[in-house]
This record gives C-alpha cells, sequence and structure tokens, in this order.
C-alpha cells in the first residue's frame, strides 16, 4: 500500500465519519434526556436541503449551515410536540419523522436537482495544506473540524455544567426532576432541538461538502448508523468519537470493496460481498451491546427513562 | 407582640377525581416547634405536605408564611421561601453520584468543590456517614435517605417537612437524628414531621396534628397523649394488639440456613459470609440491621433468586433447597416478599389480579395446562383484598393505582394466604400506617401460629421486638449469634447494628453456635 492510497483513505474515513459524528452527537444529547428519536434520517435530510438551498440562495455556505441546523431542529419539532405535548410513542413518532423527512426533501429538493452550490474554502492557509501530509491535518471542511471540537465541548457539558447535570437527571429519572422543580418538558425539547440541529448538518455534510449538489435520500441510511452508533457508544461521548471512526472505517471498507475489490491486496477479502462490510456497524454494535452486558453493566450509562413518556402524576 | 407562625395553614381542601384529599384543614407551625403530622396511609398528609411544598395547589384555601400570605407556585418557590422536604419515596438519581445529586438540589450553581467541602461540613456536624462520589445505585436505602437530609440541611431551612424519616435508621442513628432536629428547632427552624412511629412523636414533637381522611381530627400535646390514644385518633377506633394464642409451643427445625456465602453482586454489593441459623415451626425468627447490610443479598439468596453454591447451605425439613429456583422453592413451600414493592413484588402496570398470579399460580392452581385461570385468580386476588381490607377498586386495580401501604398489604396478603411452610418477608411494614402494620403483624402470627417458620428482615427494631420470638444482627453480610427476644438488651442490639462488636464474638463457625444456642 502506497502512502498515496493511505493518505486517501484516511480522507475519505474522515469524511464518511463526519457526518454520523454529528448526528451521533445530537442523538446522543436528546437521549440523554431520555428522549428516544428515531427521525435522525429524516432530520439529515431535512438539513441537507435547508443547507444547500439556503446556500443557493445566498451563495454563502456558512449561511447554509445555518440553515441546515435550523432545518434540522424545526423538522425534530415537529416531533417534539407530539411526543411531548401529545405524548405519541416516541419509536412510532420518529419513524413517521424518518419517513415524513425524506419525502419532504425530495419534494423541495425537486426545484434545486441540478444546480451547484459554491463550496466552503479552506479556514487554514492555502500554504498549510500544500504538503500531502499537512494536508491530512489541515485539509478538511470546516464541518469536519466542528464535529471534532462538539465532542469536548459537549462531553464538558454533559459532566461539568448544571444544564448538563439538568439534562442528565431528566433523562435518568423525570419523576424526581419534576418533583425537585426541573421542566422535563422544557429540557426535553431544548435536547430534541439539539439533536435536530447537529442533525440538520450532518445531512448538509452529504449536500453542500461531499458533492456540491442535491440528490434525493443522499444520506443513504447514514442516520440509522448514526442511531446505532449511540447505542455502540454506550451513552458516552468518548466512546462516541471512537466509534464514528470505527464505523467509518467499516464504511469505507464496504466502498472499497465495491469500487476496488480487495483482489489485489487482499485476496483473501475478494469474496466476501460488500453487503457484509454495509451491516457490519450494526452487527459491531450488537457485538458491544453483548459485551457490555456480560460484564453485568448494562444500563450503567444508557438513560433510565429512555423513550418512555413523561406523565406528571399532578 | 408576638410574632406570626412560621407556617400558617386555613381551610386547605384539595379534590382528586373521585376522592376529597384534604377537608378544610387548618392548622399553625410556630418558629422552632416540631410538629408531628399523623394520619394513616390516604389520611391526606402527603398531599397537604405536597402543597406546602408547592408540588400541589390547594383547591381552597390560605397559606400564611411568616404572616404574609403566600402562593407556592412550585417546589423552587418554597425552597426560597426557606422550606425543605425530605421524601418518603425518595426523588434520587441513580445512575449519578451523590454529590450530583445533591447538587441537583441546589437552587443557586455551586462549584462542585465548593459543595463538596459543604456536604462534608453539614455531614461532619450532623454525623451523618456519606461519600460524595459514590454512585446512587450502588446506596442501601438509609444512605439514600441520608442524602435526602443533607440536601435539605444545605439549604438552611426555616421549615423542614420531613416524611417518615426513621424507618430506615438504627435507635443510634434516630437519636442522632433527634439531636440534629433538636438542634436545628432550637436555631429556630420549624420542623413538620411525619411518622408513624408514635413513641418517638411523643419524644421528639412539641405539638402533633391528626388527619383521618382528609380531615383534622385533633390538634394536640403529644407529652400529653398516650402512643394509644394518639394511634385510636388515628384509625377512628380502638386498636387491636397482637393476640397470641396461649401455650404456643415451637416445633422442630423447620428452616436450616448453615454456611450461606454470597459474593457480592457488584463492586459496592454487601458479601454473605458464612449464615447460618435455624428457625422452628411456629416461630418468628427476626433479621435486624440498619439498611445496605446485606439484607437484600441475604432475602435473594433464601428466595431462590440466587441459588447458593453449597448445596446444604439451605434446607427445609431437612430438605435440600439452595440450589432450587425460586419458583421450585416455592413448590417446596417457601414463600417471600422482597423490600422493593414496585417492580420487585408486584408488576407496577399489572392489575392486582395478574399479580397475584405471578407468586400464586402453582400453589392456588391458576394455571392447568398453560392456560392460565383467570377467575381462580380474580377470586384469589378478591380473597385478598378482603382479608386484608385493601383499599382498592377490586382485583382489576393496577398495581400503581395503590397506595404504597396499600399494595404492601396486598403482597403480604397474597404470599400469606398461600399458607407457606417458610414465608421469608423484607421490611414487611414499611410505609404502612399503625393500623395496617397492627395488621401485617397479627397476620404473621396467626400464620406462625399454624406451624409455619416465619423470617422477618426489618430494619425497625421495635417492629422485631414485637413480633419475633427470636432475632439476630446482621452486620457487613456477617449474621450474630440469635438472642431471645424477651429479656433482649437493646442497648446491645444497637451496638451489634452499628458494628461494634469483637470479632471473636462473631466466631468463624456462628453457624454451628446459632444451631447449638436453638438446640439448647
Amino acid at each position: 500500500m502506497s502512502p498515496e492510497f493511505i493518505i486517501a483513505a484516511i480522507v475519505t474515513i474522515v469524511g464518511l465519519t463526519t457526518p454520523i459524528l454529528l448526528a451521533g452527537l445530537g442523538e446522543l444529547v436528546t437521549e440523554k434526556s431520555g428522549v428516544l428519536n428515531l427521525g435522525v434520517e429524516g432530520m439529515m435530510l431535512m438539513g441537507a436541503i435547508a443547507g444547500f438551498a439556503i446556500t443557493a440562495f445566498t451563495f454563502n455556505p456558512w449561511l447554509g449551515v445555518l440553515g441546515a441546523a435550523a432545518g434540522g431542529a424545526l423538522s425534530s419539532m415537529l416531533f417534539a410536540v407530539l411526543v411531548l405535548q401529545l405524548n405519541s410513542n416516541q419509536v412510532a413518532t420518529g419513524l413517521a419523522l424518518s419517513i415524513f423527512g425524506t419525502g419532504l426533501s425530495s419534494l423541495i429538493g425537486n426545484a434545486f436537482t441540478g444546480r451547484i452550490v459554491p463550496q466552503f474554502g479552506s479556514i487554514f492557509p492555502a500554504a498549510l495544506a500544500k504538503d500531502p501530509i499537512w494536508k491530512l491535518v489541515f485539509g478538511y471542511s470546516p464541518l469536519v473540524y466542528f464535529a471534532l471540537a462538539m465532542i469536548p465541548l459537549t462531553a464538558w457539558f454533559l459532566k461539568s455544567t448544571r444544564a448538563g447535570l439538568i439534562l442528565r437527571a431528566v433523562g435518568e429519572n423525570d419523576h424526581s426532576a419534576h418533583s425537585i422543580g426541573y421542566s422535563v418538558t422544557g429540557v426535553r425539547y431544548a435536547a430534541i432541538a439539539f439533536g435536530g440541529a447537529m442533525a440538520g448538518i450532518g445531512g448538509a455534510y452529504f449536500s453542500m461538502v461531499i458533492t456540491p449538489m442535491w440528490a434525493e435520500k443522499m444520506t443513504a441510511g447514514r442516520g440509522w448508523i448514526a442511531l446505532a452508533l449511540v447505542v455502540f457508544a454506550g451513552w458516552r461521548t468518548g466512546r462516541l468519537l471512537a466509534g464514528a471512526y470505527f464505523f467509518g472505517f467499516l464504511m469505507w471498507l464496504e466502498l472499497f470493496a465495491k469500487a476496488n475489490g480487495f483482489g489485489n491486496s487482499l485476496p483473501f477479502l475478494q469474496d466476501i460481498p460488500s453487503q457484509v462490510w454495509a451491516a457490519m456497524p450494526y452487527v459491531m454494535t450488537i457485538a458491544a451491546l453483548t459485551l457490555i452486558s456480560s460484564r453485568g453493566n448494562v444500563g450503567a450509562s444508557a438513560p433510565a427513562c429512555l423513550g418512555k413518556p413523561f406523565l406528571p402524576s399532578t | 407582640m408576638q410574632t406570626p407562625p412560621r407556617l400558617d395553614l386555613s381551610g386547605i381542601a384539595k379534590r382528586f377525581p373521585g376522592v376529597l384529599a384534604n377537608d378544610n384543614v387548618s392548622f399553625a407551625v410556630q418558629p422552632g416547634e416540631i410538629h408531628a403530622l399523623l394520619g394513616e396511609n390516604g389520611a391526606g398528609k402527603s398531599t397537604l405536605v405536597k402543597m406546602i411544598y408547592g408540588i400541589m395547589q390547594p383547591d381552597a384555601g390560605t397559606i400564611t408564611w411568616n404572616g404574609q400570605r403566600v402562593t407556592i407556585a412550585n417546589p423552587k418557590a418554597a425552597r426560597k421561601l426557606g422550606i425543605g422536604m425530605v421524601f418518603q419515596h425518595f426523588s434520587l438519581f441513580e445512575a449519578m453520584t451523590v454529590l450530583e445529586n445533591i447538587a441537583l438540589g441546589m437552587d443557586a450553581n455551586i462549584p462542585a468543590r465548593d459543595l463538596e467541602a459543604k456536604i462534608i461540613a453539614v455531614m461532619q456536624q450532623y454525623g451523618l456517614k456519606l461519600e460524595p462520589h459514590r454512585i446512587v445505585s450502588t446506596l442501601s436505602v438509609g444512605e439514600r435517605q441520608r442524602i435526602e437530609i443533607v440536601r435539605a440541611l444545605l439549604l438552611n431551612p426555616n421549615l423542614l417537612i420531613m416524611d417518615e424519616p426513621t424507618s430506615v435508621l438504627t435507635p443510634q442513628e434516630v437519636e442522632q437524628l433527634f439531636i440534629v432536629l433538636r438542634q436545628l428547632a432550637k436555631e429556630g427552624c420549624s420542623i413538620l414531621y411525619i411518622s408513624h412511629k408514635l413513641h418517638e412523636i411523643k419524644a421528639l414533637c412539641d405539638t402533633a396534628t391528626i388527619l383521618r381522611g382528609g380531615k383534622l381530627v385533633d390538634t394536640c400535646d403529644p407529652a400529653v397523649e398516650t402512643s394509644r390514644s394518639m394511634a385510636e385518633k388515628m384509625i377512628g377506633g380502638s386498636l387491636k394488639d397482637i393476640t397470641r394464642g396461649e401455650g404456643r409451643a415451637l416445633g422442630s427445625v423447620k428452616l436450616t440456613v448453615q454456611g450461606l456465602s454470597v459474593p457480592k453482586d457488584g463492586p459496592f454489593g454487601i458479601a454473605l459470609k458464612d449464615i447460618g441459623f435455624a428457625v422452628k415451626a411456629g416461630e418468628i425468627f427476626g433479621i435486624a440491621g440498619v439498611a445496605g447490610n446485606g439484607q437484600n443479598a441475604l432475602l435473594l439468596a433464601l428466595s431462590g433468586e440466587t441459588p447458593s453454591a453449597n448445596p446444604d447451605a439451605i434446607q427445609i425439613d431437612g430438605k435440600r433447597v439452595a440450589q432450587l429456583t425460586a419458583k421450585q422453592r416455592r413448590l417446596s413451600g417457601m414463600a417471600s416478599v422482597p423490600e422493593e414493592r414496585n417492580g420487585h413484588a408486584a408488576v407496577p402496570d399489572f392489575s392486582l389480579s395478574d399479580n397475584a398470579i405471578l407468586t400464586a399460580r402453582d400453589r392456588m392452581g391458576m394455571v392447568s395446562g398453560g392456560m392460565v385461570n383467570a377467575r381462580t385468580a380474580k377470586t384469589y386476588a378478591g380473597e385478598v383484598i378482603a382479608a386484608f381490607s385493601v383499599k382498592a377498586t377490586g382485583p382489576a386495580a393496577m398495581a400503581d393505582s395503590l397506595s404504597g401501604g396499600n399494595l404492601q398489604k396486598f403482597i403480604m396478603g397474597r404470599e400469606i394466604m398461600q399458607k407457606p411452610q417458610v414465608l421469608v418477608v423484607s421490611q414487611p411494614t414499611w410505609g404502612v400506617d399503625a393500623g395496617a402494620a397492627a395488621a401485617i403483624h397479627q397476620a404473621l402470627v396467626d400464620l406462625a401460629a399454624t406451624g409455619s417458620a416465619i423470617v422477618v428482615i426489618s430494619q425497625d427494631l421495635d417492629e422485631l421486638l414485637s413480633l419475633c420470638d427470636t432475632l439476630a444482627v446482621i452486620n457487613e453480610g456477617k449474621l450474630s449469634k440469635p438472642i431471645p427476644v424477651p429479656g433482649a438488651n437493646i442497648e446491645e442490639i444497637g451496638l451489634l447494628m452499628g458494628g461494634i462488636h469483637g470479632e471473636n464474638q462473631m466466631g468463624e463457625n456462628h453457624g454451628e453456635t446459632a444451631e447449638l444456642a436453638h438446640a439448647s
């Protein structure tokens, strides 16, 4: 394997990882507040089209990202009202949001088919990314650095800030949080909105960074991988980062098996169908869950109220 | 000249669908007064304090705080006024640390390090032991309560509401708590103290307000009243003593436990170390101890939820049951009631009738050919409800629609009416009022009179002393030698509960000595 090959592989893996890292981080925060939002795929697509559309009108990808966050957050609010206000079933509502987001983004996207939007420039001086090795550090889209920066920020928020403490408390025991005097519904609205915004930015990575064009269903199921990632990570931010890059590597294997095959380099992998690689993130999630529960600490990190509606007793 | 009352309630009423929980309740709490709130389960005490703490709003009536009429919109507003509360059902977050739990109860954002220093100061001042960085799910009931108490004390309250605070403490700890409360009262803090333990109220409180069926029955001076007279005001009738048959003789040994060791179930669990005791037919054997000393592990080992490695460890009538499952043990004549009512002893979302099926299906013939006989289950649940005066709409009522005490009565009844040969119960009357507790105690005594062997694990020493023939103390997973209850020295038991004992007194073979003591 040549150095060029390795550099190309790493760049590809970073690109594959960033959207699921963003969406997964948002979903992690949502789930920490006790809400299971299965609508990640739909919110990513809504973010993708919103970001694309805003960029197409303003020619400013930064405004586009803001639009993507708003698009994802707005679509998540649809879910939030149903789940928090009307106490609808979270699983069913989340699935509905995924289907709805896919459909609505396609409908809006019709008007933008074939258009190309301006992309992000580098946030570093061009000279830094000239050398191929330095390109590995400085050569990415700003969204990649944003995703990486959000990991420690979110970890710090959850662990060390009072708001994060309250958010976790609401996810652990909504009735206790309510009886102490915290607004369970308010906290969950905020957490769902954050999850939606992050999923939206994750989706925009497809329509604004990977290709500057819009295509229907362009997130290609990555929202579901992001959901698996949160479970795989055991609701921990550090493990989410590691898991996202691991999943990114598995997705790269899938692409590589499809495009090149392992014929030259690793002949013994030649006969494995690419679908096996595509299934790997899910297989790994199940394996990780089994491993965690066999060590007897399952649930130690899963929020106790995850997926349960909050019905105050008064 | 006189200062207005700290808290003055006037004409408070609260209606729930179908129930008038509080009906025109008026009383006042003076600054520095320790005021008891007494009443049976469902008398409306919880509803009343929830309104004082701002969790609920009264439908009618006024609350006056230090002479000012106030509306307490939420618990935050209550804390702002200086009202603190220690709940009976702890509002704790299991997956979080003690420190995080306390921080959540604070309205101001205090840096973790300062808060920890404050917590340690309060703990030292009041002699409450807690490790700030332990995860709550690893703590015992008693330790969890200490979190609530520390949390409330950190707010320097002017009125502290305590809902059944002593049910999980040793006599020494209760004394210590009383010292704290008297100290607080002397500093001017009023205390509203809810308890079923009438002698505690006599020892501690200046005034007692008694509720029955949502109405105020009496406000009296506990020093003048007797425990009995207050209990009778509470239940609105005369209180029954435990009646035991005359000339009762214990039979042969029914349950033998020897060399029972169970490794700890997690980093903060308690391992059982060579537990040994024997219970005769007709005997009630008590296991005293402070929460978190292995009581749960012992109950699980006895009930069969944790099968034992040593096949001889548990025997019923000489038959080895230590490696049988809970279901097989039930078929061998053993029944058990765990400490946690909701979620362990009963499924909250199941009807009472379905909950009856869970443990009584085999012994009461509720299942035949793999099919549940719903009618038998319903009849049996109905019988339990009637026999134990469970306040429920019927066998179809959901378990979680019952108050804690009523559900406890149902669960105890469900097991007792199966007439088990051996019954193991944990905390049979925790959170249950005096009238219901007396009924449960009487049922246990009656069951023993039919020749069953009964093991009662309880943190309520008074309960064990009034109920048991013999008791032993569990401390850090070790069981003391059995002590005959007539003539038992409370001081000594209290010291054993606190773990102040010579190691050699608890010799390695105390299983053997236990048997010897019984044989003699």
